[in-house]
């Protein structure tokens, strides 16, 4: 292993963030941490996630979409931002892509994701 | 106040996520067996400053004047060599060895390297011009540069036109790059942001010429192993001069 690889590895152990297993097709909520002022609380931002990035390396990334205000809105997260507090898995999505840029374009009844009942997770 | 700088072998970049959500990008350089190889003092040579060798050469590789060089120091044949001005109390005796804890976290360097080569560069990559329309009868040339200059008067094309040509593979500094963390056991310096040249390339890093340099900085330079000893001693002469 380079040192690279080594250092991202002893820093994903030192943040020691439990990552729930979820994939594109799957509805999450993930708790972000706003600060305003010097307050800080916990924003709560639930929708699809439509793809992951980068694997399982420090770098790795996952897009959530929702629809808004009767508006589209995805946002990007890092996976190991210190910002996210908690990423909670709502619904289970059975999904043929591993990305879903296709519900960019779909709208209601057409963007519709059906749940897997009898999910088990890969060991 | 001059301080001797490292040459230092680059990695790679990452990022860091900090405590406060921040995500900083970094660039991960390298001190290799990093030793003082010979000084150059006043009287013999006209200025001060110290030669450092970083990396490890094959001695059968090392041409014997060389070698002579590097028994002379009694060091192991290193692969760079570089030389830093510093003023005299801040001389480092021959053979010692530098560590990462060198820099402050929070300081600003200057770190300069070789880019990246690009070989023979258009007017477009290598001076940002903005080339010709996609359309409106310009035929073939889109990324070409425009005129080089006026008429029959002067009759010429002035000195230092951009043009294009060879792109990259010099030496290039950057000034005023953070160094957000340091890590002494395994000789590692974490700067934000990005450094000239590729990865495994060396660069050299220096104190940042345009920033104050902060108060408590290892003088005349952080030690490894037998650090308490010469550094206590070398501290103690330079307070004398």
């Amino acid at each position: 292993m380079n040192l690279i690889a080594q250092l991202e590895a002893e820093q994903i152990a030192a943040l020691g963030k439990t990552i729930p297993d979820f994939k594109a097709g799957d509805t999450i909520r993930v708790g972000y941490k706003v600060t305003e002022g010097t307050r800080s609380r916990v924003q709560n931002y639930e929708g699809v996630c439509i793809a992951r990035k980068g694997g399982s390396t420090l770098a790795a990334s996952f897009t959530v979409r929702k629809i808004s205000f009767g508006e589209g809105v995805e946002r990007v997260f890092p996976l190991y931002s210190t910002n996210i507090d908690s990423i909670e898995v709502v619904r289970r999505g059975r999904v043929r892509r591993a990305k879903l840029y296709y519900l960019r374009d779909r709208r209601g009844k057409s963007a519709r994701i059906a749940e897997v009942t009898n999910y088990k997770p890969k060991v | 106040m001059l301080r001797s700088g490292v040459i230092a072998k680059k990695l790679g970049m990452t990022r860091l996520f900090m405590e406060d959500g921040r995500q900083v990008p970094v660039t991960v350089l390298q001190l290799d067996n990093l030793q003082v190889v010979a000084q150059r003092t006043a009287e013999r040579d006209g200025y001060t400053a110290v030669q450092l060798g970083a990396g490890s050469a094959k001695a059968k590789r090392t041409t014997a004047a060389l070698r002579g060089h590097f028994a002379k120091a009694n060091v192991a044949p290193k692969r760079k060599i570089a030389e830093f001005r510093v003023s005299p109390e801040n001389l480092i005796e021959v053979g010692a060895e530098i560590s990462a804890a060198h820099y402050a976290e929070g300081q600003y360097v200057d770190i300069a390297g070789t880019s990246i080569g690009k070989g023979f560069a258009g007017v477009m990559k290598r001076h940002n011009f903005g080339g010709l329309r996609a359309s409106h009868g310009v035929s073939v040339s889109h990324r070409s540069h425009g005129s080089t200059g006026q008429c029959q008067d002067p009759g010429k094309v002035f000195k230092g036109k951009k043009m294009a040509g060879h792109l990259g593979s010099v030496r290039v500094t950057t000034q005023n790059i953070q160094v957000v963390r340091t890590d002494p056991d395994r000789g590692l310096i974490m700067v934000k942001g990005s450094v000239p040249g590729s990865k495994g390339g060396w660069v050299t890093i220096k104190d940042a010429v345009k920033k104050p340099l902060p108060a408590d900085l290892p003088l005349p330079a952080a030690l490894k192993s037998a650090s308490a000893a010469p550094v206590a001693e070398v501290a103690a002469e330079g307070g004398e001069a």
